[in-house]
C-alpha cells in the first residue's frame, strides 16, 4: 500500500487567529515592559476567569510549552533544565520552558517580537492536570520571588460528589484576598459573572467547531484543531475569542455545505488519544491525509469544553468545569467517554499516544485500549513518543504503525 | 530447479534495520531464489544487489521479474518496487502461506519485535510492536556478543549446550550487559549466561501481549538461534512453530503480495 502525498488544506480563518494571538501577546509584552497592567500566569485549565475579573492579563505557560514543541526548539533547550536538576523524564513542557528561560531564548521572539516571556506578578495553578504544573510555576516563584497560589484537585474522580465540589469552591474563594492584595482591586462578583458568561460562550463555540467534525467528510482535522484551539485556551473570557470562533464556525459550515473535507476523499476516521507530538504535527497531518484518513476527534481538544461555566454560582461553575474534564476522571469514566466519542464521530480506529513525559495524558497505561476494544471492537495502535521531546519519538515506528492500522482497516488481505 | 527463461517471477524485498532479505517466487508460489545482505547505509543499492544475487541463484533473467513489493523500514528506498506494504502485512502473509489457520505470529527482528494475530482466513485481527527500545530484540544479543567478544554465530552453540540459564533481571540492554559482566566476575558459566540472554529476549517479547492459540516464531533471531524457539515453547508451555527460512518470512509475504496483486490485475 503506497502512501500518496497530500496537501494540507489551509483554513482561511488562520490569518484572523494569528492577528488575535499577536494582539494578545503584544498586550502582555507591553504590560511586562511598562508595568501598565498586572500579569498572572495561569495553568491552562486554571482559574483564568477569576484572574481576569481582577483585571490581570493572563499568560499561559503551557501555550509557551506547545510553541517550544511545535517550533522544535524543545529538544535543544531541555538539556539546560536537566543540567539544572530537572529530570528529562518529567513533563517536557516544564523542562523545555525552564530550559528556554535559562537559555534566554523563546519562540515568542520570532513569532511575536517579544524578547522574553512576560514576567508574572502572580503564579496560579490548578493540579487538575498534574503535579508538574505546581513544580513548574514553583521554579518561577523561586526565580522571581513572586507569590504562587493554587488549587489542589483530586484525581481519578468518578462522580463529582458534593464534598469534592464544595472543597474546590472553598479553594477558589480562598484565592480572593491574595488576588485583591496583588491586583490592588476589590473582588467584583458581577465582573466575574461577565467573564464567566463570555468564557462559556467561547467554550460553546469551541464545542461547535469540534462537533462539526462529526460530518463526513469532516471539515477539520485534529491537527488543525490543535492550532485553532489557541484562543479558547488563552483568551477565553474575552469577547475577541468569541468573535474568532464565529468566523471559524462559519468557514467550517461553508465547507460542509460545499461538501469539502479537510482530507480529500476521506475514507477512514480516527480518534487521537493523548497529547499531540507538537514537533510532528505537520508530518502527522500529511501522513494521515496521504492515507485518505482524517483524525476527526481527540481527548485533548475536547478538554477545553467547559459546560459547567454556565452555573448560576460562578464559584461552583469553576469548581465543576475544571474538575469535570477527562484528565481528572476515573478509568471507568474515561472508557465511557471514549465509547461515546467513537460512536458519535463514527471512528474506525484509535491512536493512543504514550507520551513518555506526560503520564497523566497517556491513557494507554492502565489497560484502557484493550478494554475499549473488548467492549466496542475498535482497533487501536499505541505510538511511543512525547509532546515536546523528539528524542523520545521514533518516527519510523510510528509511521509503520499508522500505516499498518490503515491496511488492517481497509480489509484488503493483499 | 531452473525454470524457463520466460517464466514470470515475483519479487519481495524486506529492507530491515539490520538485513535486507529478498525472495523470488514463480507463478506456482515456489521460491526460485533468495538472497540476504547487511542493509548497510545505502538501502537502494543493497536491495538492488540482493535482486541481482537472487536472479543469479534462480538462473533467471532480470526481465522475468514482473512485479516487486517492498517491506521493512527501508521499504520506500527500493527503486524497483511497484508497491510498498508494512512488515506487519508481509509477515502475516508469509506465515499464513505455511500455516493457513488462525495463528499468532511473533517476529523477533534486529531492532523491533512484532506480535501479529491472524484469523482463520488469514486476515489480520490486531498487532503490536515493541516500544522504542532494543531490549528483547536481536540488537540486544548483538550487543551481548560484542561485550563478550564472541562471534554472534557462536551464541546458538553456547546457549544450546546447557539447560541451565542464568537469570538476568535488568530491563535495559545496557544494564543487562553490565549485569552479565558482573555474573562473569562471580564465575558463572558463559553458556548459562548466553542461554539467560536468550531467555531475557523471550521474556521481553512474551510480555508484549497475551499469547494464545498457535504461535509461529519468525525473524532473524530464531533463524540464527533456534534455541530461542525451544525457550519460547517452555515459556508459553505450548508448541511454537517455525516456518522454513524464518528470516525470509517478510520477504516471502511481500513476494506473495506481488503475485496476488498481479493476479488481481490480470
Amino acid at each position: 500500500m503506497s502512501q500518496e502525498k497530500s496537501a494540507i488544506k489551509k483554513i482561511r480563518a488562520t490569518g484572523a487567529m494569528r492577528e488575535v494571538m499577536a494582539e494578545y501577546f503584544a498586550e502582555l509584552d507591553e504590560a511586562a515592559k511598562t508595568g501598565s497592567e498586572k500579569i498572572a500566569w495561569c495553568t491552562s485549565v486554571g482559574p483564568a476567569e477569576l484572574l481576569r475579573s481582577f483585571g490581570f492579563l493572563v499568560y499561559f505557560p503551557e501555550n509557551h510549552g506547545a510553541l517550544l514543541g511545535a517550533t522544535r526548539m524543545a529538544a535543544d533547550l531541555i538539556p539546560a533544565a536537566t543540567a539544572a536538576g530537572y529530570s528529562p523524564e518529567i513533563c517536557s513542557y516544564l523542562t523545555s520552558d525552564v530550559g528556554s528561560y535559562l537559555s534566554k531564548t523563546t519562540p515568542l521572539t520570532r513569532a511575536f517580537g517579544m524578547e522574553s516571556v512576560p514576567k508574572a506578578d502572580v503564579l496560579v495553578y490548578n493540579t487538575n492536570q498534574c503535579r508538574d504544573v505546581q513544580d513548574w510555576l514553583g521554579f518561577y516563584e523561586r526565580e522571581w520571588g513572586v507569590p504562587m497560589l493554587g488549587i489542589q484537585t483530586p484525581r481519578s474522580v468518578g462522580d463529582l460528589s458534593d464534598a469534592i465540589v464544595g472543597g474546590l469552591i472553598e479553594q477558589h474563594k480562598a484565592l480572593i484576598p491574595h488576588l485583591e492584595e496583588i491586583s490592588g482591586r476589590k473582588f467584583d462578583i458581577d465582573r466575574l459573572r461577565e467573564v464567566m458568561a463570555s468564557s462559556h460562550r467561547c467554550t460553546q463555540l469551541w464545542r461547535e467547531v469540534l462537533r462539526l467534525a462529526t460530518h463526513r467528510p469532516s471539515p477539520i482535522t485534529f491537527f488543525d484543531c490543535t492550532i485553532h484551539m489557541g484562543p479558547a485556551v488563552v483568551l477565553r473570557g474575552e469577547e475577541r475569542a468569541e468573535r474568532y470562533y464565529d468566523v471559524l464556525v462559519a468557514e467550517l459550515e461553508e465547507r460542509i455545505a460545499d461538501g469539502v473535507g479537510a482530507v480529500d476523499d476521506e475514507r477512514l476516521r480516527f480518534y487521537w488519544e493523548g497529547m499531540p507530538v507538537w514537533g510532528k504535527l505537520r508530518d502527522h497531518a500529511e501522513q494521515f491525509a496521504g492515507h485518505r484518513a482524517c483524525v476527526v476527534a481527540s481527548t485533548y481538544c475536547n478538554s477545553w469544553i467547559f459546560d459547567a461555566l454556565a452555573c448560576t454560582d460562578p464559584f461552583e461553575g469553576m469548581a465543576r468545569a475544571y474538575t469535570e474534564i477527562f484528565i481528572v476522571r476515573s478509568e471507568e469514566f474515561k472508557q465511557g467517554y471514549m465509547e461515546s466519542m467513537v460512536r458519535d464521530y463514527a471512528i474506525d480506529g484509535i491512536i493512543f499516544h504514550d507520551a513518555k513525559t506526560c503520564p497523566n495524558n497517556s491513557n494507554n497505561r492502565y489497560g484502557l485500549p484493550l478494554r475499549l476494544r473488548e467492549q466496542i471492537g475498535t482497533p487501536f495502535v499505541v505510538i511511543d513518543g512525547d509532546l515536546n521531546d523528539l528524542r523520545l519519538y521514533s518516527e519510523e515506528q510510528a509511521r509503520t504503525q499508522f500505516e499498518a492500522l490503515v491496511e488492517q482497516l481497509q480489509e484488503q488481505p493483499i | 530447479m531452473p525454470g524457463r527463461s520466460d517464466d514470470p517471477l515475483y519479487c519481495g524485498v524486506d529492507v530491515g534495520a539490520s538485513s535486507t532479505k529478498l525472495v523470488l517466487l514463480d507463478q506456482d508460489r515456489e521460491v526460485r531464489g533468495r538472497s540476504i545482505r547487511r542493509s548497510g547505509v545505502d538501502y537502494a543499492a543493497t536491495a538492488r544487489a540482493c535482486l541481482d544475487e537472487a536472479i543469479d541463484a534462480a538462473g533467471a533473467e532480470a526481465g522475468q521479474v514482473r512485479r516487486t513489493v517492498s517491506t521493512g523500514y527501508g521499504r520506500r528506498n527500493v527503486e524497483f518496487a511497484d508497491d510498498a506494504r508494512t512488515e506487519l502485512h508481509c509477515h502475516g502473509v508469509g506465515c499464513y502461506h505455511y500455516f493457513p489457520t488462525a495463528i499468532t505470529i511473533v517476529d523477533i527482528g534486529c531492532q523491533d519485535n512484532k506480535i501479529i494475530r491472524l484469523n482463520e482466513n488469514g486476515r489480520r485481527v490486531d498487532f503490536k510492536m515493541n516500544r522504542k527500545c532494543a531490549a528483547g530484540t536481536g540488537a540486544f544479543l548483538e550487543e551481548i556478543a560484542l561485550r563478550l567478544d564472541i562471534d554472534p554465530d557462536q551464541l546458538e552453540q553456547l546457549a544450546s549446550s546447557t539447560k541451565e540459564a542464568v537469570r538476568l533481571n535488568s530491563f535495559c540492554t545496557v544494564f543487562a550487559s553490565t549485569e552479565i559482566l558482573s555474573h562473569l566476575r562471580r564465575g558463572e558459566p558463559l553458556a548459562g549466561l548466553i542461554r539467560g540472554a536468550f531467555a531475557s529476549v523471550v521474556n521481553r517479547v512474551a510480555e508484549m501481549d497475551r499469547l494464545s492459540g498457535e504461535v509461529v516464531l519468525t525473524g532473524g533471531v530464531v533463524a540464527h538461534n533456534p534455541t530461542t524457539a525451544e525457550i519460547f515453547a517452555d515459556k508459553i508451555d505450548g508448541e511454537v512453530k517455525v516456518p522454513p527460512h524464518p528470516q525470509f518470512t517478510g520477504a516471502l509475504g511481500a513476494a506473495l503480495t506481488a503475485l496476488a496483486q498481479e493476479e488481481k490485475n490480470a
